[in-house]
């Protein structure tokens, strides 16, 4: 393998996982868009959808398009449950206690759900509903499960998309993301849109975990952390607040982590993605595709 | 009113030693939950079963106390604290790795609770910086001869020149078996071409795998528990490796063969006792477990098995209830007729025992050969 086609070929693995954690750091982003808020749990999130995925493949038998419907679903509808239960009543308490809030949600989720009777601690195998195939092109080889991973976030972007930039509920998202109580003053329903931008961003993170569960199947209930926090970095490391930053930061620290594995040593690889979050904390606060400095 | 709380008093204070024979505790700690969790509950299973056969002939009841450790050293610690300050147990049976075993270790010498652990191979567990923990045994042998063996077959058995390894860098049973295997194998005459390290929660080996396939390895070393070693084996064959795998005795649960599947077909990994193995001790456990637990028992359950028995054993000869005593009858134990091979202790507390070569198979696990010290 020379070197070219090695660079290539790690890019691709790049990609596959830079792919799962765009689809993650949309929700965040989209989340601080409209509450300022770094919804902590939206790893776990991701974590249940493939738990979800899990059940309803391995004990149901369902295929896989429903499959990816039903996660999307309940991803939304504990997306939804989270806002409603935990953040709305502190709608007007100080950010901190907001953000506190959220850590515990996330603590919540995952010991909750690790009780014996739910998820159990254990790691399960996650069960792929086809087999793996590998294509060479010469120059490297991709998997069909790769394929479909570019596919899917492909796809789910380009809804996205569509849904911010094209449609009624996305021109109100935003305005309420650009000002929230001008946007009520025009009559938006600033609680529609924010239980709407957490369902939008749970459904997200759901077809993240079954992305991840396929990719690399085995699922345990603390699996959301490391991916939470990586994706988190990539939203910053893209422009917080910016749907096509998180997009970018996403590919660039899955690429980062791969080729930091690859030519330095595993070791290495997260020390690496923090330190480009504190560059970025320290340099350009705003990310890559931030414009403006973010008021405090 | 008084009168009444002083006979009951009175009661309790003679008769209840005419009721109850005498009782001990003894605790348990293993992973019945976690990435491991096959070892815990095999473990659990041979704990069990060695208590129920003391107590028909036993001279004090024994009272199990079992304690769960999730693979994680911080709670392993704070079950063996619980065991030791709360519950009071006399002797610990466990816990069965040894990222979890090595702390445990320092709090039950260090509280001079004779602990067994029947499985955990890593020399820190007995031995820390030279100092022997007095209290401290092990029913099996120790990686720097697991890493050995493995090394060698490799380069004599499959006659193969290069290889690649993979380890846990946070993990001393992993990281321990990667440098005893590059040691052995490097004085053997074979190269190492990929020596890369990665990380407890992780998932994601395309890097390293696609590292080292640039390099060709022939065999490559995986010192790991089944769950990773399945994921791993499962991406190194997507990837279109081919490379002969081989491991520890980490391998050994059923459902290694469940996950990985085919790509761990063909693999090779060192291991303290085989089923097939023709003794008659052994032949008794084995149909009891089966009976039990319709399955037959793994490396966990045979190795908790002679740890708890050896210990009960001691429990039963000494004269009177006292914790040093139990550590030099064992120091004194002399060919213990167990399910995994006569046991012996060495100056370390450590089990002078034989490797068994084991090879994966479609339908199961298949018996090798041993390998003698």
């Amino acid at each position: 393998m020379d070197i070219l086609s090695y660079v290539l070929q790690q890019g691709i693995n790049g990609l596959q996982l830079g792919a799962v954690y765009a689809l993650i750091a949309l929700g965040y982003t989209m989340v601080y868009g409209v509450l300022r808020l770094i919804n902590f749990a939206h790893g776990d999130i991701f974590m249940f959808g493939a738990f979800v995925a899990y059940f309803l493949i391995a004990k149901f038998g369902i295929p896989i398009y429903l499959v990816f419907i039903i996660t999307m679903l309940a991803c939304a509808i504990a997306g939804y449950l989270i806002e409603k239960i935990a953040y709305k009543p502190l709608r007007d308490a100080p950010k901190i206690s907001l953000l506190i809030t959220a850590v515990g949600v996330s603590l919540f989720l995952e010991y909750f759900l690790s009780l014996n009777a739910i998820f159990t601690p254990n790691y399960i195998a996650f069960p792929r509903p086809f087999d793996v195939k590998g294509y060479d092109l010469s120059l490297f080889t991709i998997t069909n499960v790769q394929i479909i991973i570019f596919i899917i976030t492909f796809v789910s972007l380009f809804l996205l998309y569509l849904l911010i930039y094209r449609t009624n509920y996305g021109r109100a998202m935003r305005a309420v993301s650009h000002d929230k109580e001008t946007a009520a003053l025009m009559g938006i329903g600033i609680d529609g849109i924010i239980s709407f931008t957490f369902i939008v961003g749970a459904s997200l993170a759901g077809v993240g975990g079954i992305l991840y569960g396929i990719a690399y199947p085995q699922i345990n209930v603390f699996m959301g952390i490391m991916p939470g926090i990586k994706s988190f970095i990539a939203a910053v490391l893209g422009g917080i607040g910016i749907i096509h930053g998180a997009v970018i930061g996403g590919l660039i620290i899955g690429i980062c982590e791969v080729f930091v594995s690859a030519f330095l040593s595993s070791t290495f690889r997260d020390g690496v993605i923090f330190i480009i979050l504190f560059a970025v904390l320290l340099f350009k606060p705003s990310g890559i595709l931030g414009k403006r400095i973010e008021k405090v | 009113m008084k009168r009444i709380l002083l006979v009951i008093a009175a009661f309790i204070l003679f008769a209840a030693p005419v009721f109850a024979k005498d009782s001990i505790k003894i605790g348990l700690i293993a992973p019945l939950t976690g990435d491991v969790k096959t070892f815990g509950e095999s473990a659990k299973n041979g704990f069990l079963i060695a208590i129920e056969e003391y107590s028909k002939k036993g001279r004090y009841t024994i009272v199990p106390v079992i304690a769960d450790d999730r693979n994680d050293p911080t709670e392993g610690a704070n079950a063996a604290l619980k065991l030791i300050t709360q519950d009071k147990v006399f002797a610990i049976s466990g816990p069965l790795t040894s990222k979890v075993s090595i702390p445990v270790s320092d709090i039950a010498n260090s509280n001079k609770v004779p602990m067994i652990t029947g499985t955990a191979t890593n020399p820190k567990v007995t031995v820390h910086e030279g100092k022997r923990k007095p209290y401290v045994f092990r029913a099996c042998f120790i990686d720097p001869f697991q890493g050995t063996v493995a090394a060698g077959f490799a380069l004599k058995d499959l006659k193969v020149k290069t290889a690649a390894v993979l380890y846990d860098v946070g993990n001393d049973y992993s990281r321990g078996l990667a440098e005893y295997f590059r040691t052995t194998f490097t004085k053997g005459g074979g190269s190492i071409v990929a020596y890369e390290s990665y990380q407890k929660d992780d998932v994601d080996f395309s890097a390293l795998i696609t590292k080292v396939q640039t390099k060709k390895p022939d065999v490559i070393y995986l010192p790991d528990y089944y769950n990773k070693v399945a994921l791993i084996a499962r991406q190194i064959r997507e990837k279109g490796l081919k490379s002969i795998l081989i491991g520890g005795d980490g391998w050994d649960s059923p459902e290694l063969l469940k996950i990985a599947g085919s790509s761990i077909v063909g693999g090779y990994f060192t291991n303290h006792y085989s089923p097939d193995r023709k003794d008659p001790v052994s032949e008794a456990f084995i149909k009891r477990y089966r009976e039990k637990h319709r399955m037959v028992p793994d490396t966990f359950a045979a190795l908790s098995y002679d740890a708890t028995t050896m210990l009960l054993k001691a429990i039963d000869s000494i004269p009177s209830k006292k914790q040093e005593d139990i550590v030099k009858y064992l120091v004194n134990l002399k060919n213990h007729k167990g399910v995994t091979g006569r046991i012996t202790f060495d100056k370390n507390g450590d089990a002078i025992k034989s490797v068994v070569l084991l090879k994966v198979e479609k339908d199961g696990v298949r018996y090798m050969t041993t390998i003698n010290p």
